[in-house]
């Protein structure tokens, strides 16, 4: 905005000169007593502020602390002294990783490639089936036989990830010389799936089945739940366009094409949205539990990557808080990414 | 025509029931087996022979789980971590988001802000451990906290959680809370009596929220209660995985039952509170909120 001398200066006819206008003086005045005018707002309505007070001590405490902590990554660090007590030693932990060339950065790098993988394919995968599931529940017209079907897919979902895990890890697991191996290994090796040698060293020990087992336990676990919020979008599309659709002749797939599509579209945006926004945020803790160094090839992901080096015996702080530097710096592009790229095609966007 | 339509509709009707119904039972089918398997005898669980019946039926793995005292001190450290940890969340997220949804509030934005940065960019692990580390410090030098307690009272805030509190806030009809003023209500008054009651089911489903993640919660836990006795349930699983499925240790295993039905019984034990809970809270997970009660 330009600025121009007549917004707030007036021709003093007296005196032959200019002056500050009266309503400058009383913009000014309002500029001078802002800070007066917020104290006596808050302290009018500081029970209001009271309430916040909790909630903005717990996130500055155990959201933005942290935060502070992760600048280590531009620190050096041993292990013991405080973060502020650190010189600034600029980029050498990014160097090492990105282009240390040794054992460390292949690690990283690993560990990058494998994030994207595992997060891509858990959209490839995770993401469409719900919305299957969904259209699939709106064909039982009986709503005892859906409620049975329905209850029957959240199930997985009321477990915890430990449980989960360790209900998978006993299914697939591993033969010896006096026990067999997990139900499921023996149901792969019996239709031919995998070789019997393969299957009694135990599934969660070959890097070819990580991924696998990764997906299909994910959308085992939450497909049916994830379906929820699609199957209330189909539903409360009207009848009447269905027989709207029917009566222009439209066959089944033609009616989820150009109705039941469209009606969920906004919904399918808003879930992918969310979906991207935590892509790089894959469940570390999952991986945690079912990966073991005999699969770290396709299983270590820059969280359990940090994880190790920077709580167990690795490379310590500064390494570790340099890789999950770059993993959110990443995860909040593809975020704010994301959201632009929808609120620019389709109106709906999250923030 | 119309038999064109008949027929993609059959043809897709046939699709939809076989693919759920093979999914249904793929969901249900490794609890059946886990209950089998955790009351069949050693022979049947080791050899692998059981399918779907349990066979040489035993209830020993299960007798020696609920004798176990470690068992109930785990289960009994969840209760407690679930419980306060719940309401603490609860009593922050209400309170807050309740400030958050007033016009008035100064500086909402920069509030608003605060919160949604945190689900843009997390810290990460290992600051946050370093950063739980610090506090814990902290708290131990004032020496009024254990290690519990900053499991309570530090973990498990969910912007997310807050801004759906927040929005519920939001719909109650401003109406309704002028009615209360001028009938003298304070602020306090006018959340308690008006806002939590309008918004009922969002603050269940809320609450329902932060219990499953507290009692769900492993990592953490693992990391910041070093004393066993402090473990929740799903540590302790986890270690008698561990521990069970090592062959070096397993190697004397010389009980009537397989090592891997304890694990089994665990597996079924933690699951079936949640199946019993469940029929009550199903409702506030499908259902939107109620917004109603003035007629202009």
């Amino acid at each position: 905005m330009k600025v121009r001398a007549a917004d707030f200066l007036e021709y003093d006819k007296e005196h032959g000169s200019y002056r500050i206008s009266p309503e400058q003086a009383v913009r000014d005045d309002v500029e001078k007593h802002y800070w007066r005018r917020v104290g006596l707002t808050i302290a009018k309505d500081w029970r209001l502020y009271v309430m916040l007070i909790p909630m903005l001590l717990v996130f500055l405490f155990w959201r933005y602390f942290p935060m502070y902590e992760l600048l280590g990554c531009f620190k050096v660090s041993d292990n013991v002294v405080p973060v502020s007590q650190q010189l600034f030693s600029g980029f050498s932990y990014f160097k090492r990783l990105l282009i240390g060339g040794d054992g460390l950065s292949i690690e990283f790098w690993r560990a990058l490639r494998n994030t994207f993988i595992l997060s891509f394919y858990g959209l490839c995968f995770g993401f469409p089936i719900p919305i299957i599931l969904a259209l699939f529940f709106n064909e039982i017209r009986s709503n005892a036989a859906r409620s049975v079907y329905q209850v029957l897919t959240y199930l997985p979902k009321f477990m915890s990830t430990v449980v989960m895990t360790s209900l998978v890890t006993m299914l697939v697991k591993q033969g010896s010389l006096t026990t067999g191996m997990g139900i499921v290994s023996q149901f792969l090796s019996n239709i031919g799936f995998v070789s019997p040698e393969v299957a009694n060293a135990g599934l969660l020990n070959i890097p070819s089945f990580f991924r696998s087992i990764y997906q299909i336990s994910g959308i085992w676990e939450s497909a049916g739940y994830d379906s929820i919020v699609f199957f209330a979008a189909i539903i409360a599309i009207s009848p009447t366009s269905y027989e709207a659709a029917q009566i222009d002749g439209a066959d089944k797939w033609a009616q989820m094409r150009y109705v039941v599509l469209p009606s969920i579209l906004s919904t399918i945006v808003i879930m992918l949205i969310t979906r991207i926004g935590s892509l790089l945020n894959i469940g570390y803790e999952k991986v945690l539990l079912l990966y073991n160094p005999n699969t770290y090839v396709t299983a270590d992901v820059v969280s359990t990557f940090a994880n190790r080096n920077g709580i167990g015996i690795g490379a310590g702080v500064g390494i570790a808080a340099a890789a999950e530097m770059m993993n959110n710096v990443i995860g909040m592009l593809l975020v704010i990414g994301a959201n632009t790229i929808a609120r620019k095609a389709s109106d709906t966007s999250l923030y | 025509m119309k038999r064109k339509l008949e027929i993609s509709e059959l043809v897709f009707k046939i699709i939809s029931y076989t693919l759920l119904t093979v999914f249904a039972l793929s969901c249900l089918y490794p609890f059946v087996y886990a209950v089998s398997a955790s009351i069949s005898g050693r022979q049947a669980v080791e050899y692998g022979s059981i399918v779907l019946f349990p066979k040489e039926v035993q209830f020993d793995a299960f007798a020696r789980m609920f004798g176990d005292n470690m068992f109930w001190n785990a289960y009994s450290n969840t209760l407690f971590l679930t419980l306060y940890g719940t309401l603490w969340s609860m009593l922050t997220a209400i309170l807050g988001a309740y400030a958050l949804s007033k016009k008035r509030l100064l500086f909402r934005k920069f509030f608003n802000f605060f919160l949604v940065f945190t689900m843009w960019f997390p810290a990460g692990i290992v600051p946050q451990y370093l950063n739980y580390l610090a506090t814990k410090d902290v708290f131990n030098a004032v020496g009024i906290m254990d290690d519990k307690w900053l499991v309570v009272i530090a973990m498990g805030m969910a912007a997310m959680n807050i801004i759906l509190l927040r929005n519920a806030f939001e719909g109650v009809p401003s109406e309704i809370e002028e009615a209360a003023i001028v009938d003298g209500a304070s602020e306090f008054q006018v959340l308690s009596q008006v806002y939590i009651p309008m918004s009922k089911s969002t603050i269940a489903t809320v609450a329902l929220f932060f219990a499953i993640s507290r009692w769900n919660g492993y990592f953490w836990a693992r990391q910041m209660l070093s004393n066993s006795n402090e473990h929740p349930l799903q540590v302790f699983i986890r270690l008698r995985l561990e521990q069970y499925t090592d062959p070096e240790t397993m190697a004397g295993w010389n009980e009537a039952f397989a090592s891997d039905s304890v694990i089994y019984a665990l597996i079924v034990c933690s699951i079936v509170p949640i199946l019993i809970i469940y029929p009550f809270i199903q409702k506030y997970f499908a259902k939107g909120v109620n917004v109603g009660g003035v007629k202009e």
